[in-house]
């Protein structure tokens, strides 16, 4: 294939921590095999070549905190074909959504010597709250090897092999032991949408939820089994939703039952 | 009638697992990890759970020390044989592209010969199960046949039941009549520790025949029944009789919505149950679009894409996909495989996060009837 038609991807960052799109790095062998198919056009954190538009596929990180995201995404929607967000804030806001939950002046009160510099929004905002968005690949950070598939079947014109159901499914294919049931541990993966691999189980911890709510949560019995058989207390089961997916509606309409 | 009856000794069980790896098997049997029993490849009897019993009840989990050298005193491990026989994850095929077209790549690399171990009577009923769901149609699952006809079970009957078991009253264990190549039940009396060998098969009676063995005594033929009489009687839950029949008239029973209350479409339940064999087909292609594979890889009634058909998802609601899980395995698979989809091994009822108990549900459906 000649470099004129590969199609052209974007990556472009919102409020986050550039993890996600470093996933794309992170990718190392595979790498070479994505420059193979596409022409990077825009990507801040591996050239400088700042290409404009049009773009065939675009992936964003980030949420929209602030006027001027909210006016750039919409330039970018119009410039893009495919438009795919990648990780817990583009997707439900992220870490920083839990300003949702507060006053955003007092946060600026506290953080900011000149809080009349600062233009804010009062909320952080998935993307699709904004503009359509094409597909949601969820994750904080996410799974590098999900960003391939995904790229991947956008090239390729197929359907993405990604899942919706709960952690649990993974984390029992890899033949982990379940640590809510042997060992006691609270645990969001029957909550929480599969993707990571079964990361944190397999190492003896708890599912923080990275990856969202899965189709079909039911987070009140998952927060009945917190409170009445792992001992937790409401402040525990609050925390526990609102973390990188606070925002997520499901997660957050769970903790708001626990204030 | 059953062979006349022979013990190992402890001391040379040992051979039997040089015995079996010789013949080129590979021997899995229980093991602690994690703070759980689960099959894993073993190569000595050293390696096998000694002294080490469990506990368990609905959505609860742990080991215990049982005080004594025992080396099956604990019930089945976590997940079942199915990981070995029928695995989360098979590649089916490649292809590449050729021309226009594609050409397709058969793998064709040899089924592996596995050596079960410390096979429990509910494991050896759920394998049989599943014999007839993957072989018994016109359409023969080729992987599954063969790993099945290569492997070698080597039962361990139960000296007590799990709290969750309730094979008694599926007709399934805790004892088993057929299918074994060898069977062994374990008695330790004081210093003497035994296992009374029975061969069911003529692989077994070769094997048997090679390893060191004297015949039974009275006592420990008495001991090894006391045992499995212990584990048939003691056990704490039991599936109530004529639950076909009862399921099949409850479709409609508000029960279903009270059980979506609690139930998380986790799908833990399935993925622990020994006979459950739902699964999807993944394609992919790679980056270039030179290369596409198929890969066949466990689903669950529980997952939305499972139902999904033109326009949407046909169980829409947790109580339509707790009740398809529950009346598949206890009432449908009676009229599509001729036996039920449950052997009463409890592991459904343990490894639900929320201690979901599949015997209690069944008899909630029927007072509510
Ligand atoms: S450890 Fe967590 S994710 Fe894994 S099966 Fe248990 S509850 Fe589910
Ligand atoms: S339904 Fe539950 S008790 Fe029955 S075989 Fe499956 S896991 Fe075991
Ligand atoms: S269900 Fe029966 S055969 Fe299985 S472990 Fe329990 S007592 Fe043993
Ligand atoms: S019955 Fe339990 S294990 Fe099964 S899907 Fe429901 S919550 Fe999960």
């Amino acid at each position: 294939m000649s470099a004129r038609e590969k199609p052209r991807l974007g990556v472009f960052k919102f409020s986050s921590c550039d993890g996600c799109q470093l996933s794309l790095l992170d990718c190392e062998l595979e790498l070479l095999a994505v420059t193979d198919a596409v022409e990077i056009a825009y990507f801040l954190e591996a050239t400088r070549k700042d290409m404009k538009g049009p773009f065939d596929v675009v992936l964003v990180e980030g949420s929209i905190t602030t006027p001027h995201e909210a006016e750039l995404i919409r330039q970018i929607r119009k410039s893009s074909k495919v438009l795919i967000t990648i990780g817990a804030c583009a997707t439900s806001g992220g870490i920083q959504a839990l300003r949702n939950f507060a006053d955003v002046n007092g946060f600026l009160d506290i953080v900011y010597a000149r809080p009349d510099y600062i233009e804010t929004l009062d909320t952080a905002t998935p993307i699709a709250d904004h503009v359509q968005v094409d597909f949601e690949l969820r994750g904080c950070p996410i799974n590098k090897y999900q960003l391939l598939e995904v790229l991947n079947a956008f090239l390729n014109k197929r359907k993405p092999n990604i899942q919706n159901y709960a952690e649990c499914i993974e984390c029992k294919q890899r033949g982990t032991v379940c640590v809510m049931v042997a060992k006691g541990v609270a645990c969001l993966g029957p909550v929480t949408q599969a993707g990571c691999g079964g990361l944190c189980p397999a190492s003896h911890r708890g599912c923080f939820g990275c990856f969202g709510p899965m189709e079909t949560p039911n987070t009140t019995a998952l927060a009945d089994r917190f409170l009445n058989e792992l001992g937790q207390d409401k402040g525990t089961v609050l925390r526990a939703f609102r973390s990188f997916n606070a925002n997520a509606p499901a997660f957050r309409e769970e903790s708001l039952k626990h204030e | 009638m059953p062979d006349r009856q022979a013990v190992i000794d402890r001391k040379d069980l040992g051979a039997l697992f040089t015995l079996l790896a010789d013949e080129g098997y590979q021997t899995i049997g229980p093991k602690p990890y994690d703070g759980a029993i689960v099959y894993a490849p073993i190569s000595s009897p050293e390696e096998l759970p000694k002294g080490i019993g469990d506990e368990e009840e609905g959505g609860h989990y742990r080991l215990t020390q049982r005080g004594d050298a025992k080396l099956f005193g604990h019930t089945k491990p976590v997940q079942g044989l199915k990981a070995h026989l029928y695995p989360a994850r098979q590649k089916l095929w490649s292809a590449e592209k050729a021309g226009h077209g594609f050409r397709v790549v058969k793998d064709a690399a040899p089924q592996p010969r596995y050596a079960f171990i410390g096979v429990r009577a509910c494991e050896l009923s759920a394998m049989l199960v599943q014999d007839r769901v993957f072989e018994g149609g016109p359409y023969v699952d080729k992987g599954y046949a063969e790993r099945r006809k290569n492997c070698l079970i080597v039962l361990v009957t139960c000296d007590h039941a799990g709290n969750a078991c309730f094979c008694a009253s599926q007709g399934t264990g805790p004892d088993a009549s057929e299918g074994y190549d060898l069977k062994l039940a374990e008695v330790v009396d004081g210093s003497r520790h035994v296992f009374v060998t029975e061969a069911g098969s003529d692989k077994g009676r070769a094997i048997l025949s090679k390893l060191s063995k004297q015949d039974a005594a009275d006592g420990d033929v008495k001991a090894a029944a006391a045992n499995l009489e212990a584990a048939a009687k003691g056990q704490k839950r039991a599936m109530i009789a004529g639950v076909a029949e009862l399921l099949a008239a409850k479709l409609e029973s508000p029960h279903w919505e009270d059980v979506a209350k609690r139930c998380m479409s986790c799908g833990n339940c399935t993925m622990v149950c020994p006979t459950c064999f739902c699964s999807t087909m993944e394609d992919a292609t790679d980056l270039s679009g030179l290369k596409a594979e198929r890969t066949r890889k466990w689903d669950s009634c529980f997952s939305i894409d499972y139902s999904y058909i033109h326009g949407g998802p046909v169980r829409n609601t947790a109580g339509a996909r707790y009740r398809q899980w529950m009346t598949h395995k206890l009432s449908h698979w009676v009229e599509q495989f001729g036996v039920s989809g449950c052997v009463g091994c409890g592991r459904c009822i343990i490894w639900c996060p929320v201690g979901i108990d599949i015997t209690a549900e069944a008899k909630a459906i029927l007072k509510g009837a």
